[in-house]
């Protein structure tokens, strides 16, 4: 390793222009002639549509076109879609509703958009949006995907028969009833994965610009995958073909899935840049932000876990209603099925598994993946369930977990997954002497001396990173293939290019990719450039989702690497008569093993390109691309041990201590990936403790439509965290990485939960754990 | 937000003035509801005169007893004025735990009573501090100005000058902030004065804004300590119910915090 290379803790180089204000998001894209959008938004959450009257907004000042549905409709300009298909048990193809990117007959969601309204200023755009008439006739309302089950629920969806949109089934349900009719004992319980906003700091953009000239389409946008939105707006929006379309995703301000999807504003804000011959400006502000970007979460659950006499788990049932929201958004459908029923599973051998999935209709915002994507639900279900079987069966929870501790690897769930590699002892071992497991007795009893009730939990977790391999996905009914790409280019001088399909938002790319190529040839990290996020320059990638980009993207670059490292050396060898096999890369020269003689790295490189003296039949040049496709999903897993002390006054819950012990196999920069575990937890943690999208049941409004109402963690929420890590190396991939960016938010909710829950002897409780949830569930103990 | 027109008024004669002289003016001192407010076009005064530079509104003096604050000062000057500190301990930590950093700096106690938001820090202080309210036209006072949710006694274009107060011998203050927007979900003011009355005042709880907690002020006369609000029963039919705090978890928080706020001032 060398100073800069793999395993350096490098300061991040993107960092300074993100701090001093000098980051260049699509907000600050300014081209000639631009003109800015609003967007006319339902304020109903079921309605038809009767008649949309623009006829004054339109003589408003500054006003240069309102466009509806109607217009998108004469363009032929497609339904938003799904890219997932799920079916269900009985074979049937999930019902996906009509989604126009500007509504037409029906607002199914507060937010839903109708209309964009193009002005030469932002507030001339606003007044004109506010002057468009539309006369609504109001429907019922269903909020909860629960209550939209039932029988006599508003509908919303007619190929939708009672709001149901797919009824999935994964494992052996037969063995696994059997296993429960069998059991020594069985813990059930009902679990509720609450409903989160996403709120990356910047909210989302796009800028379309049409040339009339070149007759080509430029979009600049919020994006985790630039390609993928290309791909879909050419494909299946019939916005523009692929080739008269570039996509622009430069500095995002941060994602967690919300980012993935293409939105009605993106397509809207293109197409209407032709139909108005303007370039068309939108951003979002905070309050469009709560309405119309991506949910996550929001299931309901039981589940039963069987035990034998041995307290080892025989079986693990769980049937789960996944709340969508009004419309299926781009991967909603693979959330609560492949990336969440695959995992139940977790850290332990179980020799039955079966999980049935209902996803639903109803009248919020679309849901999909945010950080985590299906793994914080069943890692939340495992580990709560975990936990309190454990306090039923009288075993400590570190010995229930123990007893029942995946030992061999590979493993082969019962759920398709085969895990490669892991440790589950270590990374248990390690938390519970990080955080003094022993000593807590006595900890509690000081507490209480205080008045405070101190409580412990843990969870064991599992996530599945770097989702593939693309035949298997596509099996599963993927509708895009799961590599990714890479182009490194190594310049006349010597400096180096890479060019990568995965799209940075906050991960840090710049800096750890560049790690890669310092270490493999000796070039400082400044000489290396990383290149993302626009399809003019990289020609194709999947994007950065899913904590894929190290062990998919990475592994890419790895690839090639490879080719500029094997080309390298023939030119070395070339230059210094010696035989390729015998030059070794180090320190930035090409030296012959065994040898005084060398070539430095940027020689070699103006040799390439001088070709004055090139090997027989070699082709000018230093440049190699490479496609990667991983043989299998990566495994993180680790433990995390939370403590607290509970206010019995208040219900106010302190975090005390919080220890992450994470296995990620090798790591390329442990100051980025500790940031990366310290995001996480500060959402997971969010999630089980502060919190929770809101509708009003009766009207369909989103009650937490800003901070002053949805509890966004801050600093002072926060513990300082204890983070550790464990290694075993990943066997599928080339640098032996697995992937870190979700974990904290997957494995903490549940620790945190069974903290509260050990504090306050009340194991009834729904996150998030607010003070006065936590202050009720007390009182009802007492 | 809609176009208006902003002034900066000189004096409290040219900020009533400014005022007067158009129907939708409104004033601004410090704006962090209003330009909030406005930014959502929930508001829309065609017309904005900012106190927040009128001399004769800003500072504070505090002689013998007597306390005065200019309307147009910033919570960070009271929660970091001396005088403030040693004549009313509590108000200063009041000040100091009002919203942030930046809302700290811009708000004033002059717009926050004005305003009278029913979780505001500063209407639980002036109440339970019997505190007199000085506008352009008369003084009004704590008891009659704080006469609903989001309303005052103050008639259209009247202005709050100063807020004047007589130290207390003890106060606390003891807030449950909203774990969002730090706003009151209950905040409670205990002021014991030198001839032996207490007045308790209640903030974020009450359904109709600021109210005083009679019963407590009876059990704290008698004996000035956190055990002799034990028995007091505090009645949750008149408390506020949101997504954040039900009224029964909002009553059990004015004893809590009212037994904290006496703790609190010794």
């Amino acid at each position: 390793m060398g100073m800069e290379g793999i395993g350096a803790r490098v300061a991040r180089k993107e960092d300074k222009r993100f701090i001093t204000g000098k980051g260049k998001y699509t907000d600050d894209m300014v081209v000639p002639g631009m003109k800015q959008a609003h967007f006319v938004r339902s304020p109903h959450a079921h309605a038809k549509i009767v008649s949309i009257d623009t006829s004054a907004a339109e003589k408003m000042p500054g006003v240069i076109g309102i466009l509806n549905g109607a217009q998108l409709s004469e363009d032929a300009i497609g339904n938003i879609i799904c890219g997932w298909m799920i079916h269900s048990k009985d074979g049937s193809p999930m019902n996906m509703g009509v989604w126009r990117p500007l509504a037409q007959d029906t607002v199914r969601y507060v937010g839903d958009a109708i209309a964009i309204v193009v002005a030469d200023t932002k507030a001339q755009a606003r007044d004109a949006a506010e002057a468009v008439v539309i006369e609504y006739e109001t429907l019922p309302v269903v909020t909860s995907a629960v209550d939209a089950l039932k029988d006599g629920a508003p509908q919303l969806h007619a190929n939708a028969p009672g709001n149901l949109i797919y009824d999935w089934e994964i494992g052996d349900a037969a063995a696994t009833d059997a296993a429960i009719a069998a059991a020594a004992h069985v813990t059930e319980m009902k679990i509720i994965n609450n409903r989160l906003v996403p709120n990356p700091m910047e909210p989302r953009a796009a800028l379309g610009v049409y040339d009339e000239g070149e007759d080509h389409y430029t979009l600049w946008t919020t994006s985790q995958n630039p390609h993928v939105a290309r791909l879909v707006l050419s494909a299946f929006y019939n916005v523009a073909p692929e080739n008269k379309l570039r996509v622009i995703a430069p500095d995002v301000g941060g994602g967690f899935g919300s980012k993935i999807y293409i939105y009605p504003e993106e397509i809207v804000c293109l197409w209407a840049s032709k139909r108005t011959g303007v370039p068309v400006k939108w951003n979002c502000d905070r309050t469009e932000a709560f309405l119309t970007d991506a949910h996550g979460r929001d299931h309901v659950s039981t589940v039963k876990m069987a035990f034998d006499a041995n307290n080892r788990i025989t079986g693990f049932k769980v049937d789960t209603i996944a709340n969508l929201g009004a419309y299926m958004s781009l991967f909603s459908s693979s959330v609560p099925t492949y990336l969440y029923a695959t995992l139940l599973s977790g850290q332990y051998n179980i020799p039955a598994i079966h999980a049935n999935v209902r996803t639903v209709y109803t009248n919020t915002v679309p849901v999909d993946a945010y950080r985590g994507a299906g793994r914080p639900e069943a890692t939340y279900l495992l580990e709560r369930t975990m936990e309190t079987a454990a306090r039923e069966l009288g075993v400590t929870p570190a010995e229930l977990r123990r007893t029942n501790f995946i030992r061999e690897f590979p493993h082969q769930t019962p759920v398709i997954m085969c895990y490669d590699a892991g440790d589950y002892e270590a990374s248990l071992s390690a938390a519970m002497k990080a955080s003094d497991y022993d000593g807590f007795p006595a900890r509690k009893a000081e507490a209480k001396s205080r008045g405070k009730l101190r409580g412990i939990g843990m969870s064991c977790y599992i996530e599945a990173c770097g989702i593939a391999p693309s035949a298997a996905v596509g099996s599963l009914g993927a509708g895009v293939g799961l590599w990714e790409s890479a182009e490194v280019r190594v310049n006349a001088v010597g400096t180096v290019e890479v060019l990568t399909g995965s799209h940075s938002h906050g991960q840090g790319h710049e800096t750890t990719f560049a790690q890669l190529v310092a270490g493999r040839f000796g070039v400082g990290i400044d000489s290396v450039s990383i290149v993302h996020g626009d399809t003019d320059k990289v020609q194709m990638g999947m994007g950065t989702y899913g904590s894929r980009s190290g062990a998919v993207g990475m592994s890419a670059v790895v690839k090639a690497l490879d080719k500029v490292e094997a080309k390298a050396k023939k030119i070395a060898a070339h230059l210094m008569e010696a035989d390729e096999s015998d030059i070794v890369i180090e320190n930035g020269e090409l030296k012959v093993a065994g040898t005084d003689k060398s070539v430095p790295w940027f020689q070699m490189a103006l040799a390439a390109y001088t070709a004055h003296n090139l090997p027989e039949g070699m082709e000018p040049g230093l440049k190699e691309g490479a496609f990667y496709d991983p043989s299998n999903f990566t495994f993180p897993a680790g433990c995390y041990i939370c403590e607290v002390e509970v206010d019995p006054d208040t219900g106010k819950t302190e975090i005390v201590q919080f220890v992450a012990a994470d296995d990620f196999g090798k790591i390329i920069n442990p100051m980025i990936v500790e940031g990366q575990v310290h995001g996480g937890l500060a959402q997971g943690i969010g999630q089980a403790l502060l919190e929770g999208a809101h509708y009003d049941p009766d009207s369909g409004q989103l009650l937490t439509a800003s901070y002053m109402d949805y509890t966004m963690p801050r600093a002072d929420d926060l513990p300082s965290f204890q983070v550790s890590t464990t290694e075993t190396v990943c066997p599928s991939n080339p640098l032996g990485i697995k992937g870190c960016g979700e974990a904290g938010a997957i494995g903490s909710p549940p620790a945190l939960i069974n903290a509260i829950t050990d504090a306050i002897g009340n194991n009834d409780l729904t996150m998030p754990a607010t003070s006065q949830r936590v202050w009720a569930a007390l009182a009802s103990a007492r | 937000m809609y176009a208006t027109n902003y002034h900066r008024a000189s004096s409290v004669e040219d900020a009533v003035k400014l005022a007067s002289s158009n129907d939708e003016a409104k004033y601004l001192s410090g704006g962090q509801t209003l330009l909030p407010t406005m930014k959502q076009r929930l508001a829309a005064p065609s017309d904005l005169v900012d106190l927040r530079h009128v001399s004769e509104m800003k500072g504070i003096s505090v002689n013998g007893g007597k306390i005065r604050i200019g309307a147009a000062t910033t919570h960070a000057e009271v929660a970091n004025s001396a005088e403030i500190a040693r004549a009313c301990p509590a108000l200063a930590h009041l000040a100091a735990h009002i919203g942030d950093p930046h809302v700290r700096h811009m708000g004033t106690i002059g717009g926050s009573i004005a305003n009278n938001d029913p979780a505001a820090d500063y209407p639980a202080g002036l109440l339970a501090l019997g505190a007199t309210i000085v506008t352009n036209t008369r003084s009004i006072a704590a008891d009659d100005f704080f006469t609903g949710m989001f309303e005052t006694a103050l008639e259209d274009g009247e202005l709050i000058v100063a807020v004047e107060i007589t130290a207390p011998a003890k106060c606390g203050y003891a807030k449950f902030p909203n774990p969002a927007s730090r706003y009151a979900l209950t905040g409670v003011f205990v002021a014991r004065q030198g001839d032996g009355s207490v007045r308790v005042a209640v903030t974020g709880a009450g359904s109709d804004g600021v109210f005083r907690q009679a019963d407590m002020e009876q059990a704290l006369a008698s004996n000035f300590s956190a055990g002799a609000l034990d028995g007091v029963t505090v009645d949750d039919s008149d408390l506020m119910a949101d997504i954040h705090a039900s009224s029964a978890y909002r009553a059990n928080l004015v004893k809590v915090m009212a037994k904290r706020a006496v703790a609190a001032a010794g």
